[in-house]
């Protein structure tokens, strides 16, 4: 809805109440957890060698993709996507409930579709024997290419298929842009509840690690991690990320539309805020990270700090320096256990947030260099933090409902 | 004039600047003229080599003293050119300085065939695979690459040169991506975030795989010669859309400040509506309900109803399925009215800017505003019975204007609507 209500009495309180998790760590929020505080990790250092993925952990796609034409309507990237979607759907109760869904904002960070490598290798090694007839690459596209493998890179055909599949229809948005799309997904969603233009959005993102055509793109400035996976913080030298393989999607909704329909909420979205520096000084990172978290609200002692740090430099070395000025808050970087999601790293950080507080725990740290510390109190505010491996820096505030 | 908000209380959102570039050519005053006189900007690719396409036609823009390397160049080109419009005509801010966030429409970004050849042509062998390329991707050489084909890279420029605030965001709605650029500065004014946005849809997608994608897909006209009469939106001939490159610029401001700073006002965005089809990746529901269902929720938004709508700017690709369906949902929301009100289409002259669509209709609809005069729908020599509007066929007409309704209908299912009016209502 664009509408505005006429009389507003205030920004509404917003309820996170569902949460969709389908990653390398396994499906669901139980496989989830249980992974994190056992400091499990999935990570192949051998199938794109020298490249480190995380490999997505497969599921029975029939049991929130039920026609098996739908499926084959998609790559990876949207299946996991839309796989995702369902459960947070349905861990909000709001599966299959046309009023609601027809309805319901939904606001997707998304990337692109998987390439077909197969058909650029072929025309391209053929190029490389001299095919380079003006029709050359119009008549190998035009025979190669699957009529529907566009419809499976469209940026905006992850929020297609999720309303085709899952008939999510009130409002659609696609935003891209790396990680920030994922924070200003959340940006957008909240400040449209908040403001009384909506009641409840679907937000998230989805992302494929184990691509070749992505590595592509992040080896042009030698972002990958090669070789040896080490944890974040422990990545030295060896700055990088690996990609990782994630479906994260969220029901927000206010607190009066949950509580209406006796929806249970994990925790409160209270803020969420996002900036770009332009990155040309050392430290203009930190600085805007200090600038945002400033902007979040009123922040306890001892709270909880998620991060999708990247491992990547100078901008991991930056949040480093402003993480170490916030000694009170435990912190937690979910690259080491996930890779880097990329669009999908700020609402995996928020689902973690969420489910943390609603477990009543911070899950167990996974940092040789001793950054990450035990939590022993259970957590009532967690900021996540997003900075992007190249833009966009963008913070949430997540906290118990009181 | 009235108050600064609207019947729901809301601060009311007017336009104070204005930029455009089609293969029309460059500005509003050029668009202006060629389109009022019916003038097609469809011509022969000559761009790259058309041998072996269904298609050898496009509304490109090979006007500008700059060979893009790659789409995302000249995506990037023309939202600049649109911006610095923009900005001038509504003398907001200062230079590099504009006072409020950036949405921006833009196309999916990714490596190209250039990229990708040079590469292939790197690792020195004629039989290779990704891993081969991933090999010299590496180290250094190619790291402009890097900056230029993220997704949000166009952005990052234009928030750069521009100096707007905030995390810009880059948005994909597909063929709804300009409209939808508008409503979420519309959105952030009306909740009182910011008194100004830019809104920015562009488009410089006519490369040979898109070509490709949406030949194979049965989207695109075939009849390439001439290429004038390619785009013919409601003709019972009609044989698909024109791909066409294009950006628009909207600087969008808060009615009260912008009349604080004594800006002119150049219109106002009554209204927005959206609403999502979940009946196919690329067809719209039959029943035509989504379209429906969105042409209503933007007239609650504008509180109209639809017999104060006098022009409609239509989505009008020329597709045999949209135009069918936009007349199916404009003729159950108006009734009778449908076959009496104006209904253009600017496609038949400027042809598909995908993402760039929403915006660029939606400064020409501010145009006929401006003007009192429709733009027609050219190449109609052939009505199609079943759609029986009054398409403003192949002469502009003038005629009293004061609301337009601008559709934008979408692969994925996306809907988006803008009411634009002279003045506030």
């Amino acid at each position: 809805m664009t509408e505005t209500k006429s009389s507003n009495p205030g920004p509404a309180e917003v309820w996170i109440t569902g949460i969709g998790l389908a990653t390398s760590l396994g499906e669901g929020l139980d496989a989830n957890w249980d992974a994190l505080n056992q400091r499990r990790i999935n990570v192949d250092e051998n199938g794109l060698a020298p490249y480190v993925v995380h490999p997505w952990a497969p599921v029975n796609f029939d049991t929130q993709i039920p026609k098996k034409g739908d499926q084959r309507q998609m790559e990876a990237w949207q299946r996991i996507g839309t796989y995702a979607a369902g459960l947070a759907l349905d861990s909000a109760g709001v599966k299959g409930n046309k009023e609601i869904l027809g309805r319901m904002d939904m606001i997707v960070a998304a990337g692109g579709g998987e390439r077909d490598l197969a058909v650029d290798s072929n025309i391209l090694s053929l190029r490389a024997k001299g095919n380079s007839a003006p029709a050359f690459l119009n008549e190998r596209l035009m025979n190669d290419l699957r009529p529907t493998l566009f419809l499976a890179q469209l940026s905006n055909l992850l929020a297609g298929n999720i309303a085709i599949v899952h008939g999510v229809t009130g409002t659609s948005r696609t935003f891209m842009g790396e990680e920030a799309a994922g924070f200003d997904a959340a940006r957008i969603a909240l400040a449209r509840i908040a403001g009384g233009q909506s009641d409840i959005a679907l937000i998230g993102g989805s992302q494929n690690g184990e691509r070749k055509d992505m590595l592509v793109l992040y080896e042009f400035d030698d972002f990958n991690l090669k070789d040896k996976f080490e944890p974040v913080w422990a990545r030295g030298s060896k700055a990088g990320f690996a990609l990782g393989s994630a479906g994260a999607f969220l029901v927000i909704e206010s607190r009066t539309h949950a509580e209406a329909r006796g929806a249970k909420p994990y925790a409160r979205l209270t803020n969420v805020v996002a900036d770009q520096a332009r990155r040309k000084d050392p430290g203009e990172v930190t600085a805007t990270l200090e600038t945002l978290w400033s902007k979040l609200g009123k922040l306890d002692d001892n709270g909880a700090i998620i991060t999708g740090a990247t491992g990547a430099e100078p901008v991991t070395s930056e949040e480093l320096a402003f993480l170490r000025r916030h000694p009170d808050f435990a912190v937690r970087a979910i690259g080491t256990a996930f890779g880097h999601t990329m669009e999908a790293q700020f609402p995996l950080g928020l689902a973690l947030a969420a489910l943390s507080i609603s477990r009543g725990a911070l899950f167990s740290p996974n940092d040789p260099t001793a950054l990450e510390v035990e939590m022993s109190t259970p957590p009532t505010q967690i900021v996540v933090i997003g900075a992007g491996h190249w833009r966009g820096e963008g913070m949430a505030l997540v906290e118990a409902v009181k | 004039m009235t108050a600064a908000r609207d019947k729901f209380g809301r601060p009311i959102v007017v336009v104070t600047g204005m930029g455009v570039v089609t293969s029309l050519g460059t500005g509003k005053s050029d668009n202006w003229a060629k389109l009022t006189a019916g003038e097609s900007g469809i011509r022969t690719i000559t761009r790259f080599p058309t041998d072996g396409l269904k298609t050898s036609m496009a509304g490109t823009i090979d006007f500008l003293p700059v060979q893009p390397s790659s789409s995302t160049d000249l995506s990037e080109r023309l939202a600049d050119i649109v911006a610095e419009e923009a900005i001038a005509q509504s003398a907001i801010g200062t230079k590099s300085d504009f006072p409020g966030p950036l949405f921006l429409a833009v196309a999916p970004v990714e490596i190209e065939w250039p990229q990708r050849l040079e590469l292939g042509h790197d690792t020195g062998k004629t039989e290779f695979d990704y891993d081969d390329l991933l090999r010299v991707s590496g180290g250094g050489k190619y790291t402009r690459y890097h900056r230029r084909f993220l997704f949000g890279s166009v952005a990052d420029y234009l928030a750069e040169k521009f100096g707007t605030k905030g995390s810009p965001i880059s948005l994909s709605t597909a063929c709804a991506s300009g409209a939808t650029a508008i409503q979420l500065g519309v959105e952030a004014i009306r909740r009182g975030e910011t008194d100004a946005a830019l809104c920015i849809g562009t488009e410089g997608s006519v490369n040979p795989e898109s070509l490709v994608r949406f030949s194979l897909l049965s989207a695109l006209s075939t009849q390439n010669d001439p290429p004038r009469l390619a785009s013919k939106p409601f003709s019972k001939n009609r044989d698909g859309f024109v791909i066409a490159e294009g950006a628009a610029a909207l600087v969008l401001e808060n009615y009260e400040s912008a009349m604080a700073r004594g800006a002119a006002i150049l219109g106002v965005v009554a209204g927005c509506g959206e609403l999502t089809d979940s009946f196919h990746r690329t067809r719209s529901s039959p029943d035509g309900k989504p379209i429906i269902g969105c042409v209503r929720k933007v007239l609650a938004d504008a509180s109209m109803e639809s017999d104060q709508i006098d022009y409609i700017n239509a989505h009008g690709t020329a597709t045999p399925e949209n135009d069918k369906m936009e007349y199916l949902g404009i003729s159950t929301v108006f009734g009778e009215r449908a076959k009496q009100i104006p209904v253009s289409s600017n496609k038949s002259m400027i042809g598909h800017t995908v993402s760039a669509a929403g915006a660029v209709e939606a400064v020409i609809s501010l145009l006929t505003l401006e003007h009192q005069r429709i733009p027609p729908t050219i190449n109609y020599d052939v009505p199609d019975p079943a759609i029986p509007f009054d398409v403003v066929p192949n002469k502009a007409r003038d005629a009293r204007v004061t609301a337009v309704m601008s559709n934008s209908f979408g692969f994925g299912g996306q809907n988006a609507s803008l009411i634009l009016t002279r003045e506030p209502i």
